[in-house]
This record gives structure tokens, sequence and C-alpha cells, in this order.
């Protein structure tokens, strides 16, 4: 087709600028430009704008990806996506470009005497069923085991369970996103009984104040971030942010509460202290609607190898947690949390208020916790007891960090106990996911075998011998990396990795595939408020790369399961969309059927009679309710949310005279976590070009450090030199330090502590002892 | 013939002349935000030459305290 230069050139620029417009935007919430120059936003061009949900995180923004010649060269937020309505952060804006990398992954590559050949797809393929089929022979089913992600789409995520639970018979399934989010699973669990929030992003059109719990939302969820700022313009609402560090969502907030580390717990506790005392608890709803429990203290950090907890709950009367929350008073607290009483009564005045609706909204603060349950549980116990749930505007907000950490390994159930319907535990899950998957119900074995800290455990015992990874990198993230990075390399393991580009993983693997990415392929993601959203492959893969979901049928096939992976090439991801809805019938999870996914922005689920639901367990809302209330818990048998006892207890690692500083790790908004796609993005990889270490500026002049001056960090397990970074983007508070994890030349988890929640087994990125100094 | 645009952000005070100074280059379009300190900027050259020098040009402005490209298009003439 004959386009005009002219034309062409005109419609360029005009993308540029809106690119540019909407990246300041994210930056510079409420940003406005000369009302002239938005109308000149692009309308025509050659360019074919395909819808999707965005790759790079949780928040799951709709996005238009223009496709030119077979190449997708720009993106533009959905203007009919109800997530991000038309807008879109730098990751998201320069998300293409992750695609086109020099050293993409094209071709098989397997280790022969210590050197990667290359190979045909078809080969590779051949030497993994057979190296399966061998070590399972010699070792037994439990042998083997598939470590893979919430970036998994939902179809890669079902095909790699049901090979993995159904055929084989093996629950050695994990996720990264037992690094991310299995706090967040288990608190829904205990508390409610079903996972995944109750509430939806229109929530923030609702609420009056917002209290962020270690959520650092400026730069992980920037858009939501921004569609608060600008509820804030309209509405005067509040913004308070609660955390550790000093950040750009705190600079942002209207207040910022810095607490010591693991101190969250008590706070929680003093606040819901406070309802009580000041009468503000919602005595009817929590007749009606909840239960109160306790269950066992002093769990342990699961710190030993085969460490095993099982928690026993046990019913409390309101009289009885009401003297438990003695040892919680404000003035108490305020001693162990280094916050003000005045604070926590701050706080907890709007939360007690009846006539605000408030969001409370946390991801990795309270997940990457060695008590992220119960710090999950105290959350919700404050929004139980002033009722302030379930309702737009008043909502405990879970957010995910990953594109479908939710619909993927929360919803297909890619964790060791799950199933796409329920636990492995339970006869009647087992037997429907048997009939589903056409398998022997005896195949699906009903005992959980490793989460993921202890699954490179087994492997580093060699209970373990054959890891298939796929789409994370596990050699940057794993928590006392370098216990695990030596048991890859032991005799008799066999590792096998599927990614795009090389990063550290695939240095450790015995064959690499090359991974087809995002909209190269077809598949679907499900963001943090249950809405699943489809793509379509809009471009080709380069050289060989293969999607994920299909490298696991062509194995599956090799290794005699052909009936149950029956499906064709041109149409598996429609026929495996349309098999894993079955697993979810029923008013409490139905899934939108695949043409509403391809007509629209996604849905959410429970997916009744037509419609998405944005409330859950309130009645109005959700047509699952059915016991005749207002509000229906109906993930408990008796229809009841629970409020837990749950008590403050220390880290597992605090600072002593030996190593006298807090080590936090986390992210920053340029990367995509371990960065091995964005920092092949050159805009974002100049933007944020390597580690550093953060230092409270005080602790920095004490020590006569300098932006820039090397800082060696040293702790139990480890030492390691990084550049300071002073008054910078974020300033931690007096004795603490905080590190990115995005940067594999500088493996920041070489130092942390692999000790997690005994409930979630979630690792504790945040917090253990380290010693800084000039180096 | 690369189309690239970038965010602007000025020294302390220095948005009126930073705007002046970039509007003084050639081949180089601004749009200042009205309420926040930060403007985009949109270079449309014809060659890497050009936009080599522009780049040049862009970085020895004083007023300028950082210059972060958002997208950077290069457009094949079609046809
Ligand atoms: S906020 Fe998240 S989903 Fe939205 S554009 Fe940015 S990275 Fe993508």
């Amino acid at each position: 087709m004959y386009t005009s230069v002219t034309n062409r050139r005109s419609f360029i620029k005009k993308m540029a600028i809106m690119s540019a417009m909407t990246a300041a935007a994210t930056m510079f919430p409420g940003v406005m430009f000369a009302s002239e120059q938005e109308q000149k936003l692009p309308k025509g061009g050659n360019l074919d704008w395909k819808k999707a949900p965005c790759r790079f995180c949780g928040v799951g923004c709709g996005v238009l990806v223009g496709i030119e010649e077979g190449k997708a060269v720009a993106v533009k937020g959905d203007p009919k996506s109800s997530v991000n309505k038309g807008l879109c952060c730098v990751k998201g804006y320069h998300s293409v470009m992750a695609m086109y990398g020099k050293d993409r992954l094209t071709k098989a590559l397997v280790k022969k005497n210590g050197k990667y050949v290359e190979t045909s797809m078809k080969e590779a393929l051949d030497l993994i069923a057979s190296k399966m089929k061998e070590t399972i022979k010699d070792h037994g089913k439990d042998s083997v085991s598939i470590y893979g992600s919430g970036q998994w789409t939902i179809p890669d995520g079902y095909v790699a369970s049901k090979l993995f639970k159904g055929c084989i018979g093996t629950n050695n399934v994990e996720a990264n996103a037992r690094l991310c989010m299995a706090s967040a699973v288990t608190g829904f669990l205990t508390s409610f009984g079903i996972d995944e929030p109750m509430g939806c992003y229109e929530d923030i059109d609702h609420a009056d104040v917002f209290v962020l719990w270690g959520n650092n939302m400026a730069e992980m969820h920037p858009v939501l971030f921004s569609r608060m700022l600008d509820q804030r313009l309209k509405r005067g609402v509040k913004i308070i942010d609660f955390a550790t560090r000093t950040t750009r969502t705190s600079m942002a907030a209207d207040k910022s509460i810095l607490f010591l580390p693991q101190t969250d717990l008590a706070v929680a506790n003093a606040i819901c202290y406070e309802i009580i005392k000041n009468g503000w608890v919602n005595k009817s709803f929590v007749e009606k609607h909840c239960n109160i429990k306790k269950g066992i203290t002093n769990m342990g950090y699961g710190l030993e190898d085969k460490y095993k907890f099982t928690d026993k709950p046990e019913e409390i009367s309101f009289e009885q947690y009401k003297e438990f929350l003695e040892d919680y008073s404000p003035e108490k607290v305020e001693k162990i949390s280094g916050i003000s009483a005045k604070d926590i009564k701050y706080m907890a005045s709007y939360y007690g208020d009846p006539n605000k609706k408030i969001m409370s909204l946390w991801c990795m603060g309270p997940n990457q916790h060695t008590r992220g349950t119960w710090i999950n549980n105290l959350i919700y116990n404050i929004h139980l007891l002033t009722g302030k749930i379930s309702t737009p505007g008043n909502s405990p907000f879970s957010l995910t960090g990953q594109p479908s950490a939710c619909g993927t390994v929360r919803e297909v159930g890619t964790l060791t106990h799950k199933l796409p319907h329920g636990v492995v535990m339970n006869k009647k899950h087992r037997e429907l996911a048997a009939k589903i998957w056409d398998v022997p119900v005896e195949n699906i074995d009903p005992k959980p075998t490793y989460h993921t800290v202890e699954m490179f455990r087994a492997l580093d015992r060699g209970d373990i011998k054959f890891m298939w990874i796929q789409v994370t990198n596990p050699m940057v993230t794993m928590p006392k990396l370098k216990r695990y990075r030596d048991a890859t390399k032991k005799e008799g393991r066999f590792i096998v990795v599927s990614d795009i580009y090389p990063t550290p993983t695939t240095d450790i693997a015995d064959v690499i595939l090359p991974s087809a990415m995002w909209v190269e392929r077809e598949g679907m993601y499900g963001n943090s408020e249950r809405r699943t959203q489809y793509f379509e492959q809009m471009v080709n893969p380069p050289g060989e790369a293969m999607s994920d979901t299909w490298q696991l049928i062509e194995v599956a096939k090799r290794m005699g399961f052909e009936k149950q992976f029956y499906y064709k090439e041109e149409t598996h991801i429609e026929e495996i969309y349309n098999e894993y809805r079955r697993h979810h019938e029923g008013k409490k999870h139905a899934m939108a059927p695949l043409e509403v996914l391809k007509s629209q922005p996604g849905a959410q689920w429970p997916y009744v009679d037509g419609k998405s639901t944005q409330w859950r367990f309130n009645a109005k809302y959700d047509p699952a309710c059915s016991n005749g209330e207002e509000f229906h818990f109906y993930g408990k048998k008796d229809g009841k949310a629970i409020i837990w006892q749950r008590p403050y207890e220390p880290a597992p690692e605090e600072p002593d005279t030996e190593y006298p500083y807090w080590l936090c790790t986390g992210r920053v908004i340029e990367h995509w976590h371990t960065g091995s796609m964005t920092r092949r993005i050159p805009v974002l990889h100049k933007a944020m070009p390597h580690g550093y270490v953060e230092l409270n500026p005080n602790d920095a002049k004490r020590m006569q450090i300098k932006t820039g001056d090397n800082v060696r960090l040293t702790t139990r397990r480890g030492e390691m030199i990084l550049p300071a970074a002073v008054n910078e983007r974020g300033v931690p508070a007096p004795m603490q330090v905080f590190v990115p994890f995005f940067d594999e030349n500088m493996l920041i988890n070489d130092l942390t502590l692999d000790a997690f929640c005994p409930i979630s087994k979630q690792p504790d990125y945040k917090k253990c002892a380290v010693k800084a100094e000039k180096a | 013939m690369p189309i690239k645009s970038y965010l602007a952000h000025p020294h302390n005070g220095q948005k009126e002349t930073l705007i002046q100074e970039l509007s003084a280059l050639k081949n180089c379009e601004v749009i200042p935000a009205e309420n926040k300190e930060v403007l985009i900027v949109v270079t449309d050259t014809d060659s890497k030459a050009e936009e080599d020098i522009i780049k040049e040009q862009l970085e020895a402005i004083t007023s300028l305290k950082l210059l972060a490209m958002v997208s950077g298009f290069n457009t094949p003439i079609k046809n």
C-alpha cells in the first residue's frame, strides 16, 4: 500500500509525542500539555493496531500494539481498557522493544563436553523427553520437576500442570509466584477460604483514603498510582504511605509513616486495638459474617531442610481476642515499631470513621515476610472489624507483581499443592481434574511435594535430578543464591531452560530452548483484579523459537501422552482454554468464553450470565452469594470470614553488633524483575544502568560515603561491593540499606537469607542483617 | 529518518530558558508541560549525522538537567 511520506512522518511524529506525553503522565501524575497538542494525536497511519494485555506487571494494562510489516513497532494504552484508560508507564511503552534485542535466542542449544552446540528444536525436544523418561525410570516420578512463572500464559501453566501432575503423576510443579504471591494466597485462603481480591481497580474511584502497606506503587504499579493521584486532584482523597523506606511513593503521598522492619504486625494489631477501644467495630457485620480464630505461634522460619509446619486453628471469643490486643495499645507498639502512638491513632481513625471509604493496598512488603500469611490476615482483620470490605471503595487489595501470577499460578494452580480447581489433597478435586485431563485418578498424587525453596534444596540434595525452568530466572532471584547455584552444577543433575535471552539461569542449563515471547504467540494472562485478557499472535517468533505451551506439548507427546495432548497446532490455545474453563464451572469462578475475551479488554471472573463480577461476596454484585444476607463469604463452609489472632514475632535475623544494618531488596520502575528483557531496551538500560546500594544520608555521612563510592556489604552468606546511592531515588531509614535485584552482575541474592513464612513458604527478601562499610 | 521524543527536565527555575534554548534549535520541536517542570522534545532529522549533531547541541544546553529518550522511530521510506 502506498503511503505518502509526509503523512507517514507526521503520523510517526505524533506517535512519538504521544509516547512522551504518556511517559510524562506516569512520572508526573496530573501533568498537562496544551490541549491543542493532544488533539494532534495520531488517527491514521498504516500501522495495524491490535489489543493485548501488557506483559510487564500485574496491573495488566490494556495496550494496543502497532504492527508494521511483521514487526511490532509501537505501543499505546488502550483507551477502551478500564484498567488503564489509555495510560501506560515507561515499561509498557517500550515493551515491544524487548522482543528485538540483538542476542535473542533463536536456536536450541545443547551442552556437549562443556560447550553449547546448536541443534534443531526436534532433536532438543527428543533429548528432553528421553532424559525425563530415563530419570523417572531410574529415580522415580518425583525426581523430575518443572519450575515456571507468573509470566507463564494460562495455557503454558495449564499444560505444565496436566503433564506433570496428571500424566507423570508428580506434584513437583512450582512457579516463581511462590517468591512473590504465596503469602497473599494463604492470606486469602485462611481469612476467606477462596483466593484473590474481592474488589477491583474501580475501588480507586470510590475510596476516600488509601493506605499503602509497604508498597512502592509509584514505581511498581505506576498506572494504578496515577489513577489514585488523579482522584486526589478531582476529589481530594488522602494517600498514606506506610513503609520502611522513603520512596517516590512516600514523596507523592499526603503522609509518610516509617516503621521498623517486621513491626507492621504489631501496628496492624494496634489499629485493631484502637478500633475496638473507640467503639468503631461494625458489630452486626462481625456477628453475622465473621468467626474469630487463633493458630500456632512461634512457628520457626523454615531455615532447615525438610522443615514442616501445619497450623492448628482454634476458635476464640471476641472477649479473648480483645484481651490479646491489650498488648498492642498504640503506646506499647510505639516502643517497638518506631512510629508514634499518634500516627497509629491517625491511621486507625481513618479505618474507624464510618463515613470514610478506605482501601488498603499491598504487594511485596507484606508478602515477602516470614510472617507473610499473618500480616495479610491482620490487614483483613481491620477491614472485617469495621465491615469495610466488598463494597465499592472499601477494599483490602492485594496487588500482584507479574502479568499472570493470578491468571496462571493461582487460578491454573501451578504450585505443588494445587490443581486448577482446588488442591491435590482433596479427593473430589483430584477426581474432577482426572476426569477433565483424561487420566486415571490414581495418577494424581494426594501429597504435595516441594515448595520452591525446598525444591531447589531437593535438587541440591539429589532428590530431584531433572528440572525444567520456563520464563523465569532463579539464578538471580533465589534467596541465599550460592547454595542453589552450586546445586545445579552437581553431577547427575539435568537442567532445561526455556527463555528468550541468555541469563545466569541459561548459563546452568544442559539444554536451552528458545521461547516465543508475548505477542509472538497466542495466549492469555490474568491480572490482579481477576481480569483474564487474551492476546493473539501478532508477529512471528525469531528463528526456531517456540511458545512454552507448544514445547511442553511436544515433549508430552514424545513421552507417550498423545491422548491427553490431542491439541492441534493451529487451534491448541483455544482447545486448551476451553478445556481449562471446565475446571472452573459454577458461579464462584466461571471464566468468560474465549469469544468474549477476544472482543473486549478482558473479563473478570466469576463471569456469570454474560457479566463480570466486580465485587465478590456482596449479594448486590456477586451472583454466587446465596445466604440471603447482604454479604456471603462463601469460600468458607459456614459462609463466614475469619478474624485471626496473630501476634507480633521478630524476624529470624535481626541486626546485631557484627551485622548492624537491615538489608532490604526490591525493584525499580525501569526494569522488569531481573532485567533480562528491560536491560536490552537501550532507553531503560541507560536510565538505570546498574545496581546500587541506597544508604541513609546520616549513615553515609558518618562513614564518609558519597554517591558513587564503593560500599562493601557483608552478611553471613557472603559479601559484595556496590556503588552507593545517597539521597537519590529512595532513602532508607537510619541503619537500613536497600539494594535492587535487577542487575545480574551484582547478585544481591548471594547475600539474602532463605527464611520463609511457615504457612505460605514464601521467602522474605526484605529483612536480614548486613554489615555496610566503605570499600 | 530518525524521529525521537524525549522528556527534558530543566534545572530549578530554568524552564523558560530551556524552552527558549530548545526552540532555537533546528529540527527540534518543544512542547512544555503547563503545570510541571518537564518538556517534551521531538527531534526530526534526515540522517544519522544530523541526528548526532542535534544530540550534541542538546547535551550542551546548560539549563537542561536531564534528557530521557522516550521513543525512537526510524522510519524507512516506502513507496
Ligand atoms: S503499569 Fe504495568 S501493566 Fe501497566 S503499562 Fe506499566 S508495566 Fe505495563
